[in-house]
This record gives structure tokens, C-alpha cells and sequence, in this order.
């Protein structure tokens, strides 16, 4: 595709048509097929458009990048290119290597800025526009909520990247979306067994929390695993996200008598808050006559080496991680630090592995509508993708798959072996009910757009 | 005022009513022509003419005025939650709400001038932006953004507590018998708001939001509104007090940016708190300077060259630009492809701040400024003959 | 008490931080009359001269060892710092003083940016609208940022303070508040460094000819050119320092805020709301400002005001603005007529 090749589909047609005014002008030599489609963007040709929304300007642009290269990978390894990377180990697959449903893999992208109106935005471009029929991506819950929103009206299919937030698929779910990233609970879940066992049962915590919607989730899930494991909770602040110098909310820490600092903080307010909190001395010192210890309950390697050594030995929790020695990880970072020479983020893994699912779920059913790609997720079951055995759940189109709590590296063999994995919770541990977080999928809109 | 500019006006008017109604087909060769964009195109052109009323005319630069697109997009929202699908009543009161917050926020910031009104205006709006996503998400959503819900349940038992913030009520629709399946779409007595038919319901606001600004510049008061700007303190001294003046100029201001706010909940009924950021307050000075600050057309073109390289430059990736130069040799594709790489797609930032430095250094006017040039040369050659005795509108 | 005395402590901090930038920033509105929006991209200019230091320092030889491999295949790298390997301990003592040692690229470097700056393009604007002004400097943050971000790329960068200050002072011992009063070490040299340049600079201005010419010229820059005094020279240097001023500023604050590109747009803000709370045009004002916004914002933050009003922290710094602004028209200690038209 090239820059002047400007698609006017018979979409924007046939709704000028309706207007009537502008189709009087309009050329008519631009009507391809005329013959009205079934779904929104139904791929007539002999390709189809898939649309990955990522931050690529902003805090997270780094991020956004890193989804990019996975999602670029995925597209080549759908068309049959490359090595295959985790195509060759995930199963049950119905892909081919020949596209999906032997058409070809073209995309479109577009920069969320980390914004809603942006990712919206850019959402609707690749949709009214490129005729994009799935959209993926994004790296940070808000940004997701409203693409997830957006996808639903329209129409289309919603494979989130990086959200952590329970929302999304809780009381903000939709029918056309699906998350394969884990949540708060789940590492709020993963982590309290963690903690109990290194840090024991008699804890005073001290939380700080980014002021807005990810950070109370994440702050109460955490209150949720260590209250219920015997831990005080000595207070709970709320930070202004972006807060930059977090001087003034660590030192009250200093003499609160709390000899844990929980940090429900992501991206660069970790990075500052961690950094900050280390030079403070708060590793260093005894209260209670125990350590004073730190959590990070969301870690994300890319951005933790914004945090330099400050987050050695440090617990977190993640959703993968590149040491992973299963073949699945394997074989996918061999084919990404092939492409790129660097290993894949967390954010880059789940973005890659939705891109596969997706694509499976049209071979599976034999069809791009959207009815038959949320009938093939709902309840699937698969294996193979680097989490191990996984589940998307049908009440809530949330992927169940074991967790992994992580530790920073106290000696980093490079400068990528930032964490090291010291337990897989298993997903049984993790689960909740799925009425537990509200919301409802309502119905699928698999509508003409 | 005399015959001929009433004439001129007429004219610019009326091709300006002309280009909007025909900007789906004369965008498209440019990749723009589609709902959403031209959309935005209409909605932030509402926005930069409101804004340039206030600082074209009187020369006040507010560094706030995001915060009026905020809260009119909440405003809307809340109607929908409220009230009605249908855009009318929401149309209405975000303006009317914009209008009381302006007027609020004016009669305290319009005590001071100059750069000290700037930053007046800039801690309002960065207040309402800094409370809206963390304090106030009872009324905003916080960082998710507020949303249109499905209903809630009818039959509600007793003991259950109304959430308004994840269900809606519809008052209005209720009462008319509409049925819902899912949640449903912004409407206008029965047509969509979304795709073209949202945009020409835009286009036809921003046609009359324009014709509203050509009235204002031409009164009395408009004229009273640009003298403020060439001497305040002359005025002051004759006895004339400003401020009625200013606060109202401030106030229409505010209720244009409330109608763009509302506009932008009617396409896409979602109102998120970062509409309000000083950088979105920030890109409505840019978008009217970039245009020419005082001339009527310029906000709008100013709105629509951001708001293109936003969404069109940014989608620009390497391999649209491998297609693009697929007639080079491979090396050189790869030059090309990199170099080019920097400023498309994640590089888009950096076009926009060259075109920004460019223009301003080029044509302190703006890009008006460059049309007149332009215009000129053309007219100059036809007047080679005949001196040019009528002196250029400031237009 | 304890909790009171740190707090002051983290205004001070904080607000010697806001003083710095908003002291370069004030001299260009004052001498100059020029709103810079560019401001903050020296600052973050400034941080990124540490980091380049950092990173020549850090330069390391990469030996592929073939025995063993990478994850994705291919050969190891054995990486070694060439300081480390030519000049040994001396090598390890620079790479642990980057910082600071990264002072004596940024002064030289800001001076040259800033005067490039002032001659090429604020120049051709000190006659031009304030909005023009505005665009022009925006644009070329923008600018500035995206070629950052090109070859850093958008993570902040962590930068670590000396080892000899790396850790935290027992403050507490020293002036009788017992054990539990600790202060980081790079904190408080920041605060003394803020000093220093403050002071530094006002005397400056207040005790060298040149100061005076300029301090002459930010009255009346008319009546200065007319004694035959080529004041537009002087601007520049004046340019220059702002700069470095920010410049340094930027990089002696890496090892508290791992700078990234945008790190110059999160203050530009704030530099504006202090100089203008402290007067436009007044140093003494800026500085002022820049302290009592950092202790306010300070005594904000604590759980004890925040239960009383929620929110407080997030907007303490543009109420005091607005407060201030209404009870006093020109600031702190604005002077009539500066940037009031």
C-alpha cells in the first residue's frame, strides 16, 4: 500500500449516498463492489486489514514501539514468512502459514498517544478508513476502555495489549473484546502467598497509589491479598499521576512505623517512586526489627530499567517474561531477538500472542464476522502461546493462565535479565467468580458498519 | 459599516458554507476524507473560532480554554445519561453550562492582563483537569473517561443503590417508549450521529458558528473588542469600561468551546478528563496562531492542518513508506525510508514543531498571511495598469 | 516535628529546583521580553548532557564470545568500559562522578545552545507578538524533544549519583531530632547547588558592570543603546546564561529524576506559574516563588491535609497562583509595566 493509494470503499459511499448532497459529486468510478457487505469491513479482496493502535508518542512510546516489532512478527509468521516463531508450538492451531482463511495479512497503524480521544481517534480512522477489522494494542487500561467501547459500536473485534485494570473486563466488558493480560486481582492474588512466605505474616504496609482508576484497583486488590494474610495496612496515599519528584509522599513513609512500602505505581511514576524511595534509604533500613521491604505489584522490564539498580530484589508480578524456559517462550524469543536483536517485552508477548488468537479464531470458524470469532474465543482452550495452559473465559472474555511473580535481578547477566521469575502461581489460585467485578458483555455487534 | 465589505463578507460566507458542505469529496485525494476526521475537522474548527474571538479580537491569550471543552463534553454526556439520546437537549445545556463556567472563570481571571490573565486561566484549567481525574471521578469517571451505560434495571428492588456512573436512566426516551438493546447511539430525532451524518450535523454548526463570528467581528461590540486590544488604557480613560465587554467576549468564547466539547460527545459519547490538559488548551493558541490570530478563516484552517498531521501523519509507517518508494533501487529505498521514517509516523511530532517554526519565521500572519501573499502577487499582476487605491481588508 | 521538618526539607529541595529554571526563565522575560516556551528543553537538554556523559563514560568495548549464546542465537557480547580499560581506577573515579563531572560538558555546551539560540532565531523576535513568540519557541521544543527521543529513545534514563553521596545523611543526629530524621545526600547537595547558582548569579548582576548594563537595560533598553552601549550583545550572553542556569539545573537533577525526553514539558508549567506568582521580571521574585511553591506543595501532599481537603496536592500550586495573583496584581514582586500588554 502506498501513501496515494487512497481506498474510497463502498462504506463511505454508500453513506454519502444517504446524505445525498456530497454523492452527487462524488466519482463514481471510485465503486469497487457494490454488493452489501455482511459485517463491518468484511474483507473482500485478497487480503485483510488488521489495525494496531500503540502509544508512539509520550511516556509509553517506548512500549508502543516494542508491541509494534511483536506485531509485525506476528504478521509475518500469519503470512507464512519468517521462522514461525509460536505458531510451530501453539495448539490446538487451526493456522496455515497462508494468511487467515488463506487471505493475506496487511496492517495500518496509528499512535494512541497514551490519550482516549487520540486512540479513538486513530481507532476510527483504521476503521472508517483502512477498513481495518480488528484492532489491537494500547498500554494503558484507560486507552483500552475506550477503544474496547469504540470497537463494540462499531462493530469491529477488540484484542487489548497491555490493560492491568480490572475494568476492562469487569464492569467495563464488552462482547466484541477480549483481554489475554492479566489483571490486578490476579497479581494481587499471586503475589500475598509470595509475600507471606518471604516476608511473613506480621507486616505493617504503607501503600502509595497513582490517583486514578488502575492504581485504586490495584491498591485494593493488594490491601485484598496481604490484609487477608495478616498484614497491617498503616495508611494508604494517593499520589497525582506524573507527581515526578515523590519526595513528599516518602518521607511520612520514613517514620510511619510500616516496614513494607507497597508502590501501586506504573511507568514512569514507578520508575521515579522506586528510584526516589531507594534513595531515601528505605531499603536500608530496620523497622520492627525486621528489613523494610518494597513492592512493585505491576513490573514491566522495559520500563524497570528506567529504574536502574534500584529495583534489585524487588517483588512484582508479570504477566511473561522473556527467561522463560518453556519452548513457546523459546522459540519466540529466539525469532524476536532474531528480527530485532533485543528480547521481547511483556507488552510486546501479549500483543503478539492476541494476534495469533485472533487469526486462529477466523480459521476456527471459518469466517472474519465477529459472531464467529467471539463464538471460537469464548471457552477456548489452548497452550503453547508461553503461559502455559490457558483459558478464554466466556463470562467475561478474560484469558486465565498462571501468573508469574518476579524478583529484580540482584546480578543481571545483561542489560535485558533485568528479573527473574520466582514462582508460577498457578491459575487456580488466581481465578475469581466472574460476577465478582459487575459488568456485562451485552450483546455482540457483528452489524454492517 | 460600508457597502463592499458587507459584500466580501457575504462571499467569504458563502464559500466557506460551500468547502464545508464539500469537504468529504475534497479531502478525500488527501486521505481525509473520512466521518471521524472531518468530524474533528468541524468540531476543533468550532473551537478555534471561538477562541479567536476572545484573543483575535481583544488580544487576551487564555491558556484555560479546554477546561470549557470538558466540561461541555461532560455536560452532553451526562445528558445522554440523563435525559435523551438524542443530541438536542445535550447540545443545549453543555453550552449553557460552558456559558456559567466561562462567565465564573472570567469575572476572577479578567481582573488581570497580560501574561498574568494567562496563567490565571492556565491554573483554572489545570484545577479542573487535576481534580476531574482524581476527586471528582464521581462525576467524571476519572481516567476511564465518562460513558454512555446501558439502563438501568426497571425493576429495581428496594434496597438497591442507583450507580449513576455505570447505568443511565433516559428520562426522556423512557417516557417516549424507545427501545434499548445494548447501549445505544447519539441521535438526531431518529438519525445516527455517528459517520457522515454526525459530520454534516457539525459541518452545519461550524457554517453557523463562522456566520456568528463574522457578526461579531462587524458590531459594534466587535468593534469595541479590537479596540480593547489596540489600547486598552486610551478606553479606560474616556470613561469606557471594559470589562462588561471582555467578560462577554469571554463568556461567547466559552459557549463556543462548550459546543465544540458537546459535538465531541455527540460524535463519540465519551468525555475523558485530558481534554481538559493545558497541552489540549495549548493546541487551540497554536492552531489560531498557526492560522492567523484576528482573521476570521484562519482558526479553522489552523484546526484542520493539526488535526490532519495528528491523524494522518502519524499513520504513516514504514511500510507505507517502502510502497511509497518501491520505485527506488533497494539501498536507496532503505535511505529514503529511514530518513523519511523521522518524521511521519512516531516522528510526527517533529514535522509539526518544523512547520510550526517555519511558518511563524516565514509568515508572521500565519498561514492566512501566505494566502494573501499569494492572493497579491495574483492580483498584482492583473493591477499592473490600474493604481491600487482600496487598502486590503484586515482579513 | 520530624514529619514538619522533612516536609521543609522537601520544599527546600523541590523548590531549589523550581527556583533554577525559573530564574533562567525570568531573565529571558525580563531582559529579553521573550516567552520561551523552549524553556523547559534546556533544562531537559541539560539532563541529557549527564547522560551523554554518562554513556561516553560508560563506552564498552564488546567482545562476541562465541562459546556461548544468547537467548535468540546469537553470540554472547562480553562487554568492558574502555575508561575502565585504559586508565583503571582513575577510569572507575569519572564514571562515579558522571554527574557532577558532566557540568563542565553542559556549561560550555548550554552557553553555545543558548547563544545559538539567541542569534539565530529569539533574535528576530523581540519585536514580534508575544503569540508569535509562543509558536516559535513551542516549535522548537518540540523539535529539541523528538531528536532526543530519536537517539534515547522515550524511557527515562536512570543516572546515579556519587557513590560518596549516594546514600542518606542522619540529619536527625546533627540537629537533635534523633535517628528516625535521615536525608538523601545528593538531596541535599542539589539544595546547596541551587544556592550556590542563585547566589552566583545575583551577584552577578548586582556587583559586575555587566550586570548593571543589563540590569539598566530590563528598565530601559532604549535609553541603554543610546549611551552608545551595545546592549543586543549583552542580551545574548544574558541568553546564554539562562540557558546554562537551566542546563544545569537539568543535569545535576538526572540522579533524582531519571530524565526522559518529555521531562522538559512536565516543568515548563510550573516554571511559568513561579515566575509569574513571583512577578514578571524580578529575580528575587522567581526565586521566591520557587521556594514557597516547593514548600507549600510540600505541606500539601501530608495525610494529615489531605484527609481535611482531598485533592489538595494535586492543585495547591495554581491555587496559591490564583490567590496570589488576585491579592497582588503583579506577583510577588513584579515590576509595573513588564509583559502586561
Amino acid at each position: 500500500m502506498s501513501i496515494n493509494d487512497f481506498k474510497l470503499d463502498r462504506r463511505l459511499l454508500m453513506k454519502s449516498g444517504l446524505i445525498g448532497g456530497a454523492a452527487l459529486t462524488a466519482p463514481m468510478h471510485f465503486i469497487k463492489d457494490a454488493h452489501a457487505a455482511d459485517f463491518c469491513n468484511m474483507p473482500a479482496g485478497k487480503s485483510v486489514t488488521l489495525g494496531f493502535n500503540v502509544p508512539q508518542t509520550g511516556a509509553y512510546a517506548d512500549e508502543g514501539a516494542d508491541e509494534l516489532r511483536a506485531f509485525k512478527l506476528a504478521v509475518k509468521h500469519l503470512n507464512g514468512e519468517g521462522d514461525g516463531g509460536m505458531i510451530n508450538t501453539f495448539k490446538p492451531s487451526s493456522l496455515k502459514g497462508n494468511g487467515i482463511l488463506g487471505k493475506k495479512v496487511e496492517f495500518v497503524t496509528g499512535d494512541t498517544q497514551t490519550k482516549s480521544d487520540a486512540a479513538r481517534a486513530s481507532a476510527k480512522r483504521m476503521i472508517e478508513k483502512d477498513g481495518a477489522i480488528m484492532i489491537s494494542g494500547g498500554s494503558s487500561s484507560g486507552v483500552a476502555i475506550a477503544v474496547q467501547g469504540l470497537c463494540q459500536e462499531a462493530g469491529v473485534i477488540f484484542m487489548a495489549g497491555l490493560t492491568h485494570s480490572n475494568d476492562t473486563t469487569g464492569k467495563d466488558k464488552r462482547a466484541n473484546g477480549f483481554r489475554h493480560f492479566f489483571n490486578t486481582h490476579m497479581s494481587g492474588a499471586a503475589l500475598g502467598p509470595v509475600l507471606e512466605k518471604e516476608y511473613g505474616k506480621d507486616r505493617k504496609a504503607y501503600h502509595l497509589t497513582a490517583d486514578y482508576t488502575w492504581g485504586w484497583s490495584q491498591e485494593k486488590s493488594m490491601r485484598q491479598a496481604t490484609e487477608s494474610r495478616g498484614w497491617k495496612t498503616v495508611a494508604a496515599v494517593k499520589t497525582p499521576v506524573g507527581a515526578g519528584d515523590f519526595s513528599q509522599y516518602i518521607t511520612p513513609v520514613l517514620n510511619s512505623g510500616a516496614d513494607v512500602l507497597i508502590l501501586n505505581h506504573y511507568g514512569k511514576d514507578m520508575v521515579n517512586s522506586l528510584t526516589q524511595a531507594v534513595q531515601f534509604g528505605l531499603r536500608d533500613k530496620q523497622v520492627n526489627g525486621k528489613n523494610f521491604e518494597i513492592v512493585v505489584p505491576l513490573f514491566s522490564r522495559l520500563m524497570a530499567q528506567g529504574a536502574g539498580d534500584a529495583i534489585k530484589g524487588i517483588f512484582g508480578s508479570t504477566n511473561w517474561n522473556w527467561s522463560l524456559k518453556d519452548a513457546a517462550s523459546q522459540a519466540f524469543v529466539k525469532s524476536f531477538g532474531a528480527e530485532y536483536g533485543a528480547p521481547p517485552s511483556m507488552a510486546a508477548h501479549t500483543c503478539y500472542v492476541q494476534t495469533l488468537l485472533y487469526a486462529n479464531a477466523c480459521e476456527m470458524g471459518g469466517t472474519f464476522s465477529p459472531t464467529g470469532v467471539v463464538k471460537s474465543l469464548e471457552g477456548f482452550k489452548f497452550d503453547g502461546l508461553g503461559n502455559g495452559p490457558t483459558e478464554y473465559r466466556a463470562e467475561d472474555h478474560q484469558c486465565f493462565k498462571d501468573v508469574l511473580v518476579v524478583r529484580g535481578n540482584e546480578k543481571p547477566t545483561s542489560q535485558f535479565d533485568l528479573l527473574e521469575v520466582v514462582e508460577v502461581t498457578p491459575r487456580a489460585q488466581v481465578e475469581y467468580d466472574a460476577k465478582m467485578l459487575g459488568g456485562s458483555l451485552g450483546p455482540v455487534n457483528a452489524k454492517p458498519c | 459599516m460600508n457597502q463592499g465589505s458587507l459584500t466580501k463578507d457575504i462571499i467569504l460566507f458563502v464559500i466557506f458554507a460551500g468547502l464545508v458542505i464539500a469537504a468529504p469529496v475534497l479531502l478525500t485525494p488527501l486521505g481525509a476524507g473520512y466521518p471521524d476526521l472531518l468530524q474533528k475537522f468541524a468540531i476543533f474548527g468550532i473551537f478555534a473560532i471561538g477562541f479567536n474571538i476572545l484573543f483575535g479580537l481583544t488580544g487576551y491569550l487564555s491558556f484555560g480554554h479546554a477546561a470549557f471543552l470538558g466540561v461541555g463534553s461532560y455536560a452532553s454526556v451526562w445528558m445522554f445519561k440523563l435525559l435523551s439520546m438524542n443530541v438536542i437537549p445535550a447540545v443545549i445545556f453543555s453550552v449553557i453550562v460552558a456559558g456559567i463556567f466561562a462567565l465564573l472563570i472570567g469575572f476572577i481571571t479578567l481582573r488581570r492582563s497580560g501574561i498574568y490573565f494567562s496563567i490565571l486561566t492556565l491554573a483554572f484549567a489545570q484545577m479542573s483537569y487535576n481534580l476531574a481525574y482524581s476527586v471528582l471521578t464521581p462525576i467524571t469517571n476519572g481516567e476511564t473517561g465518562l460513558q454512555v451505560r446501558q439502563l438501568a434495571p426497571s425493576d429495581r428492588a428496594a434496597d438497591y443503590v442507583l450507580n449513576l456512573r455505570d447505568e443511565d436512566l433516559r428520562i426522556l426516551d423512557q417516557a417516549f417508549g424507545v427501545v434499548e438493546q445494548g447501549i445505544p447511539i447519539t441521535n438526531l430525532f431518529g438519525i445516527k450521529m455517528s459517520g457522515y451524518p454526525g459530520f454534516y450535523f457539525c459541518a452545519v454548526l461550524l457554517i453557523i458558528a463562522f456566520g456568528l463570528s463574522i457578526l461579531i467581528a462587524r458590531s459594534n461590540f466587535g468593534m469595541m473588542l479590537k479596540a480593547i486590544k489596540s489600547n486598552q488604557n486610551r478606553l479606560n480613560y474616556t470613561g469606557v469600561n471594559t470589562r462588561p465587554y471582555l467578560i462577554t467576549a469571554f463568556v461567547i468564547s466559552g459557549m463556543y468551546a462548550g459546543l465544540a466539547g458537546s459535538l465531541l460527545a455527540v460524535t463519540d459519547p465519551l468525555a475523558g478528563a485530558e481534554r481538559m490538559q493545558w497541552t489540549a488548551s495549548g493546541e487551540v493558541v497554536l492552531m489560531t496562531i498557526l492560522g492567523g490570530a484576528g482573521t476570521l478563516i484562519g482558526p479553522v484552517l489552523g484546526a484542520t492542518l493539526i488535526k490532519y498531521f495528528e491523524n494522518i501523519f502519524s499513520a504513516i509507517n514504514d511500510n507505507v513508506l517502502q510502497g511509497f518508494y518501491s520505485f527506488l533501487p533497494d539501498s536507496l529505498n532503505e535511505i529514503a525510508v529511514a530518513v523519511s521514517g523521522m518524521f511521519v509516523g512516531k516522528g510526527w511530532h517533529l514535522t509539526l514543531g518544523l512547520l510550526f517554526m517555519v511558518i511563524v519565521v516565514f509568515l508572521p500572519g500565519g498561514l492566512m498571511q501566505g494566502f494573501q501573499l499569494i492572493a497579491n502577487r495574483f492580483k498584482r499582476k492583473k493591477k499592473t495598469d490600474s493604481t491600487q487605491h482600496s487598502k486590503q481588508a484586515a482579513e | 516535628m520530624d514529619a514538619i521538618f522533612l516536609q521543609i526539607l522537601n520544599g527546600l529541595d523541590k523548590g531549589g529546583a523550581y527556583a533554577l529554571i525559573a530564574l533562567g526563565l525570568t531573565l529571558a522575560f525580563g531582559t529579553l521580553g521573550v516567552v520561551n516556551f523552549a524553556h523547559g528543553a534546556l533544562f531537559m537538554l541539560g539532563a541529557f548532557c549527564a547522560v551523554s556523559v554518562n554513556k561516553i563514560l560508560t563506552l564498552q568495548q564488546i567482545v562476541l564470545d562465541p562459546t556461548q549464546k544468547t537467548a535468540w542465537g546469537t553470540p554472547l557480547e562480553i562487554r568492558t568500559p574502555y575508561v575502565e580499560s585504559w586508565f583503571g581506577d582513575f577510569g572507575l573515579f569519572l564514571v562515579d562522578y558522571s554527574v557532577p563531572v558532566s557540568l563542565l560538558v553542559t556549561i560550555p555546551f548550554m552557553l553555545l545552545v543558548g547563544i545559538v539560540m539567541e542569534r539565530g532565531l529569539i533574535r528576530h523576535f523581540y519585536k514580534r507578538p508575544h503569540a508569535d513568540q509562543i509558536l516559535v519557541t513551542f516549535g522548537l521544543a518540540i523539535v529539541l524533544q523528538e531528536i532526543i527521543k530519536h537517539y534515547f529513545g522515550a524511557n527515562p534514563i536512570p543516572q546515579t549519583a556519587p557513590s560518596i553521596v549516594s546514600g542518606s545523611a542522619n540529619i536527625g543526629l546533627w540537629i537533635g531530632l534523633g535517628e528516625s530524621v535521615v536525608y538523601p545526600w545528593w538531596r541535599l547537595v542539589y539544595f546547596g547547588f541551587s544556592a550556590l547558582v542563585i547566589f552566583a548569579v545575583f551577584a552577578f548582576l548586582k556587583f559586575t558592570t555587566f550586570g548593571m548594563v543589563v540590569r539598566a537595560g530590563m528598565f530601559n533598553r532604549e535609553q541603554v543603546s543610546m549611551l552608545g552601549i551595545n546592549i543586543e550583545k549583552r542580551f545574548t550572553i544574558v541568553f546564554g546564561l539562562a540557558a546554562v542556569v537551566a542546563g544545569m539545573a537539568g543535569a545535576m537533577y538526572t540522579p533524582v529524576l531519571p530524565p526522559d525526553y518529555h521531562i522538559g514539558m512536565d516543568f515548563l508549567v510550573l516554571s511559568f506559574v513561579v515566575v509569574v506568582v513571583g512577578g514578571m521580571g524580578s529575580l528575587g521574585g522567581a526565586v521566591t516563588a520557587g521556594f514557597l511553591l516547593g514548600i507549600l506543595q510540600s505541606f500539601a501532599s501530608m495525610n494529615e491535609v489531605k484527609s481535611i481537603i482531598p485533592g489538595i496536592d494535586q492543585i495547591i500550586i495554581y491555587l496559591v497562583a490564583v490567590v496570589v495573583l488576585l491579592a497582588l496584581p503583579r506577583g510577588l514582586m513584579g515590576r509595573k509595566g513588564v509583559m502586561e500588554d
